[in-house]
């Protein structure tokens, strides 16, 4: 583990990170002011975003140069890994949050809702999921799981493999194919998000089903939602990467930036698999 | 440009100014920067607990109306917790981690820059929501809905504050994770590493576990406030508590974030002036990463009146009572470590003796309120209060300030006023006990937590409590005073001001030079 | 310098925790009411005599040692660092005690959640910020009433001096009879609220939308003053309870004077119309 060799390779001072902040001020101060009506927010937002935006092809660009120019050696790599893992790792604990949240509403609070007891406060509530919740009384139809959402699971599957083919060919240096490779999955990761903003219309205007539709429509949206979001971060990871790669970026024996990435594609994978089987099927 | 051009990456070529701070990605800067920031926070978490102790000075409304005073209550937990404790646990990180290791920097210099430039801005949005239109978030700094989906502007800043500070949080303890995991000098065994470099891993690791969850809470009760969702409204099939049991699971393990480093510090300050090996040095690790592990099991113990199944009060009342154990082993090596040393007690040390005594006392009734029948009545009284600042104030707090004291000199590389420190310590002991002992009948007797007024019975103590806590508020302007004289005038430090002193850090120049380790140390 | 004053500081702190034992009242839980109030209030002696134990024995071992070997004094460090006896011993010996504490505590937890068999049911509901009474079931079924903060206004703000049970009082007392027991349904209309009479050893959360419950039955008649104790906003400090335990008779003649009040404001409104 600890490492008999020199130099570690510490960047020098950078402007990146406090564009960054000012940032997260603008949009975090807009974020409040938007939800509470206050026309300013919405500017707020908006020069957040773009200095975001400036901010993370600066910083990203910075790494990109300072890898091609050979700054990182096996230390740094492996710090590269450590880091990306946690970071994985936090992300999978965040969706935990939303998958505990809905453990607890199935399982626990909607049936206690509807017991005996609770008869004194909700005297005509049957329980049993999906459900809107004994107070709600809009009906919707929940999501079925063998149409559109079975065809996204074969999507994100697919692309599973293809970003894994796009590996191999890097690793034998057969820079075509893994040029094809990551497209394919990329426009499968598109095509995903085409069905799900499908899906979505599809809730609202023919199910009745929204966000406001108790239980079954907060964890719905919730987890899928946020799975989306995550699915678009994974799709612009990999088409910068792909620039990369066509750029000539990446060596057969040295290319975390691209393993990083499809770890996260990998764990975006993972968490449809649990969102599939435990919002869909179940 | 921000290009590097620099094949070692090492040089000292650095922005002068107000951009060095701005930029910088050196550990030792951003330590300090997170340092001051704390402190910051601290004067201004105090100053609110000044006005609760103010207003609570006698029964009657005299300066707070209500509803500013709930505002203060949860914005001085809030800034205490994140502002002042976590900041100046990881400043500490940032400035002894690498050093203790043997390492050049951090893992990942130019986030953890970031890491830290993301507080300011949550900092901002804590402290200007007391000026929007509505007030400050006013719920407790636990913010239980649905009381928490009541409040306006002030709330949503909350909750976004919250939000970064996260974020904040978890590029920190991953950059530390990864420092302490890949950049140890040859030789360094994890069984060799310092203890307070073992509790800070243990620390990271926590972090990454629970404040994502805590992301997951806010950004749910955010969706209730605003979009409809219906996570804690029964009427939707959820359940305001379902927000407790999310938020407590990031909420204990918390607390643990917040005195685990502790540990670290007083590890090794004991063994350094009792001029004597620490006691137990592996039973230490384990008893840390047990107390870790089994924090992440216990978090219903702050919800015995939320109403349980009788089989979950009694899971959570066994496994609370159980962290006792390892916490224990903890003392009684400390202990150990003392008997038959040969002791000095410069204020480092005055600081963690004070430490260790106060923060059992706080165990113990931590250990009170674990038992479920007893909580059930000192729930959400006075007696958790005194428990926590116990745990926090005379934990957490003397924890920093002894390693403050014991790192100056190797930082400014200058002594700090020895005479001054002493006299901080003991008013702080003192005044910290006239403040809060008292509290502990406070509860007993039944005064509720949280209210601004209060009847008659509970006057008295109340006064002596403010009179304790003004004066323990002065004193730690005495910290300032001392620091700052330290580093403008102090003697000039040895580069081993402690005789006893084992670790990496003493071998380096006094102050220390501005990369730790160009090449590293070999550790036998 | 140090020794002194530390010794003296553990001697007071000692002082402090005895005396918290010795003196009622003000400074220890009130007079217990109930059964488990009274568990709880032994469990809670024993806890602090364990405590007490335990703290004088480990600073007793530490204060001798930072008095006996300190290099002032010109004593020499040992070396030692480990025993893995000594660590065996210090863990299981607190495992022991603190199986100790659990065992009656265990026993008090069941007896709490028995709420089965109750002679009179009331519901206690939480607004911001009274409380509602609705007496469900038993002696007194159908009453229904609010109870809300009695003291002026003028006295909490220092406008007029301040009565005896400042903050305590409310214009309807929930009133029960002595030696029954009480079962309490606690639930809330807007956000969380607690219900809690320290003198019964009761404290339950009331939750929107959820229902939990708690019982007790008083031993002796009297008024028990208690709080809300769950922050519920602005006027969480101004939401006392406040229960009047009767003698039998009593509370059946409480009965009839409410039921009759609550049939008259029936008939005027009847009339009204
Ligand atoms: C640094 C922070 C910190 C630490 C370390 C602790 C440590 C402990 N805490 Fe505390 N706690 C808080 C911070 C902390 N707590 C806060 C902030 C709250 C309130 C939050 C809020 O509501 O706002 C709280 C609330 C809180 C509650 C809920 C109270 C309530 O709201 O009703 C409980 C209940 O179980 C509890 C228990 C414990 C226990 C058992 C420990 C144990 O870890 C203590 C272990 C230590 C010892 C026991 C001493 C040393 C041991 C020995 C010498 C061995 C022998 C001892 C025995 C055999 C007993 N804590
Ligand atoms: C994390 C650490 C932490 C720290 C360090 C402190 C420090 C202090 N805390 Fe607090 N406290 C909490 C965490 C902390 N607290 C939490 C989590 C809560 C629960 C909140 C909730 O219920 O939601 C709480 C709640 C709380 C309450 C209960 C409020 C209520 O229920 O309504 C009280 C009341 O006495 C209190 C007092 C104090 C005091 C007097 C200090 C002192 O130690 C502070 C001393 C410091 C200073 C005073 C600053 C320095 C000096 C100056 C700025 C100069 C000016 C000085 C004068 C004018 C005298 N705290
Ligand atoms: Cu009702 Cu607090
Ligand atoms: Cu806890």
């Amino acid at each position: 583990m600890s490492q008999g060799t020199g130099h570690y390779y510490v960047p020098s001072p950078s402007k990146w990170p406090i564009v960054g902040s000012s940032a997260l001020f603008f949009l975090g101060f807009g974020a409040a002011f938007t939800m509470n009506k206050i026309p300013a927010g919405y500017y707020m937002l908006a020069i957040g975003f773009a200095i975001l935006i400036y901010m993370l092809f600066g910083w990203f660009g910075d790494v990109a140069r300072e890898s091609e120019n050979g700054h990182y050696g096996k230390l740094e790599d492996k710090s590269f890994r450590w880091g990306m893992s946690w970071f994985i790792f936090s992300e999978v604990m965040f969706f935990a949050a939303f998958f505990g949240a809905l453990y607890y509403m199935r399982v626990l609070s909607v049936p206690w809702l509807a017991d005996a007891e609770h008869d004194l406060l909700w005297p005509n509530f049957a329980g049993g999921w999906p459900t809107a919740g004994p107070g709600i009384t809009e009906q919707f139809t929940p999501m079925g799981a063998w149409g559109l959402p079975a065809f996204n699971t074969f999507l994100l599957l697919t692309s599973g493999v293809t970003v894994t083919l796009a590996h191999w060919a890097l690793k034998q240096n057969r820079r075509e194919a893994l040029k094809m490779w990551l497209l394919a999955t990329i426009a499968l990761g598109v095509l995903f998000l085409g069905c799900q903003i499908y899906e979505y219309s599809h809730a609202y205007s023919d199910l009745n089903l929204k966000m406001s539709s108790g239980a079954y429509g907060s964890t719905f949206f919730m987890l899928t939602g946020f799975h989306g979001f995550h699915v678009t971060l994974g799709a612009t990871m990999l088409t910068v990467i792909y620039f990369r790669c066509a750029a000539g970026h990446f060596k057969p024996e040295h290319h975390f930036g691209f393993e990083g990435v499809a770890w996260y594609w990998h764990f975006v994978d993972v968490v449809w698999l649990g969102l599939f089987i435990f919002v869909y099927l179940l | 440009m921000a290009v590097v051009q620099d094949v070692h990456g090492h040089h000292d070529h650095h922005p002068s100014g107000i951009m060095r701070w701005v930029t910088t990605t050196n550990h030792k800067d951003i330590g300090t920067m997170y340092l001051w920031f704390s402190f910051a926070m601290f004067l201004v978490g105090g100053f609110l607990a000044m006005g609760i102790r103010a207003e609570l000075f006698m029964p009657g409304i005299q300066i707070l109306e209500p509803e500013l005073f709930n505002s203060f209550t949860t914005l001085h937990g809030l800034i205490m917790v994140f502002g002042a404790i976590m900041p100046a646990f990881v400043g500490l990180a940032n400035w002894q981690v690498p050093m203790m290791i043997g390492a050049p920097d951090m893992a990942f210099a130019r986030m953890n820059n970031w890491s830290f430039w993301l507080l300011p801005v949550a900092g901002a949005l804590l402290i200007s929501s007391f000026f929007v239109p509505g007030g400050a978030a006013a719920g407790g700094w636990t913010f239980y809905p649905p009381l928490s989906a009541q409040g306006g502007l002030g709330v949503d800043m909350m909750i976004f504050a919250i939000h970064i500070l996260g974020a904040s949080s978890i590029m920190g303890a991953i950059n530390i994770i990864t420092t302490i995991l890949n950049m140890r000098a040859p030789g360094m065994t994890l069984m060799k590493m310092p203890m307070f470099v073992w509790t800070w891993l243990i620390t990271a690791y926590l972090l990454v576990l629970v404040m994502p969850v805590l992301a997951g809470t806010v950004t749910m009760l955010l969706t209730d406030r605003h979009f409809g969702t219906s996570f804690f409204n029964a009427a939707g099939g959820g359940d305001p508590v379902l927000f407790q049991h999310v938020f407590w699971f990031f909420g204990h393990p918390e607390v643990y974030i917040m005195i685990l480093p502790a540990f670290g510090v007083v590890s090794e300050i004991i063994p350094t002036f009792s001029r004597k090996p620490l006691f137990g040095y592996s039973s230490m690790v384990y008893a840390t990463a047990s107390i870790a592990i089994l924090s992440c099991v216990v978090w219903a113990h702050h919800m015995f009146t939320a109403g349980m199944p009788a089989v979950g009060q009694l899971f959570f009342m066994y496994a609370t009572m159980l962290i006792a154990v390892p916490t224990g082993v903890k003392v009684f090596n400390w202990t150990a470590t003392m008997w038959r040393g040969s002791m000095t007690f410069e204020t480092p040390m005055l600081f963690s003796i004070g430490f260790v005594f106060l923060f059992v006392i706080g165990g113990f009734s931590g250990v009170v309120c674990a038992i479920v029948p007893i909580d059930i009545q000192v729930q959400d009284t006075y007696y958790v209060i005194a428990h926590f600042h116990y745990v926090l104030v005379s934990g957490a707090l003397f924890a920093i300030f002894a390693a403050v004291y014991y790192w100056l000199p190797k930082w400014a590389g200058r002594m700090y006023d020895e005479k001054l420190g002493k006299m901080h310590f003991w008013l702080s002991m003192i005044f910290f006990n006239v403040a809060f002992f008292v509290q502990h009948f406070l509860g007993l007797a039944g005064m509720p937590r949280r209210i601004p007024d209060y009847s008659l019975q509970f006057a008295d103590f109340n006064m002596i409590s403010s009179i304790g806590a003004f004066g323990f508020g002065l004193t730690q302007l005495l910290f300032l005073y001392i620091v700052i004289k330290c580093i403008r005038s102090g003697e000039k430090a040895t580069d081993k001001p402690w005789e006893g002193g084992s670790t990496l850090e003493w071998t380096l120049p006094s102050p220390a030079p501005y990369h730790s380790f160009e090449t590293p140390p070999v550790i036998k | 310098m140090s020794s002194k004053s530390v010794v003296a500081l553990l001697g007071s702190a000692t002082l402090a925790f005895y005396s918290s034992m010795a003196f009622s009242s003000k400074y220890n839980f009130p007079e217990p009411q109930s059964s488990i109030a009274q568990d709880i209030y032994d469990q809670h002696i024993l806890a602090l005599w364990i405590c007490l134990a335990i703290f004088i024995g480990v600073f007793g071992v530490m204060f001798y040692s930072i008095v006996k070997h300190r290099k002032s004094v010109g004593y020499k460090a040992a070396n030692f660092h480990h025993s893995t006896l000594v660590e065996i011993v210090w863990t299981t010996i607190p495992l022991l005690i603190l199986v100790a504490m659990a065992y009656p505590a265990t026993k008090t937890v069941i007896a709490m959640k028995d709420t089965s068999e109750a002679d009179i049911t009331i519901k206690a509901t939480g607004y911001q910020w009274m409380w509602g009474y609705d007496y469900l079931q038993g002696e007194g079924e159908g009453i229904s009433f609010y109870s809300k903060l009695s003291t002026p206004l003028a006295q909490v703000a220092n406008k007029e001096p301040k009565g005896e049970n400042y903050l305590l009082e409310v214009d309807n007392n929930m009133v029960v009879p002595v030696g029954k027991k009480i079962r309490v349904i606690t639930t809330a209309n807007d956000v969380l609220h607690a219900w809690w009479v320290p003198a019964f050893g009761v404290k339950q959360d009331a939750i929107p939308g959820f229902i939990r419950d708690v019982w007790f039955t008083a031993e002796r008649p009297g008024i028990f003053r208690g709080q809300c104790a769950e922050l519920c906003g602005k006027d969480h400090g101004f939401m006392p309870i406040v229960v009047e335990v009767l003698e039998q008779e009593k509370y059946a003649q409480w009965v009839a004077d409410k039921q009759k009040a609550s049939a008259a404001v029936v008939t005027t409104a009847a009339v009204g119309n």
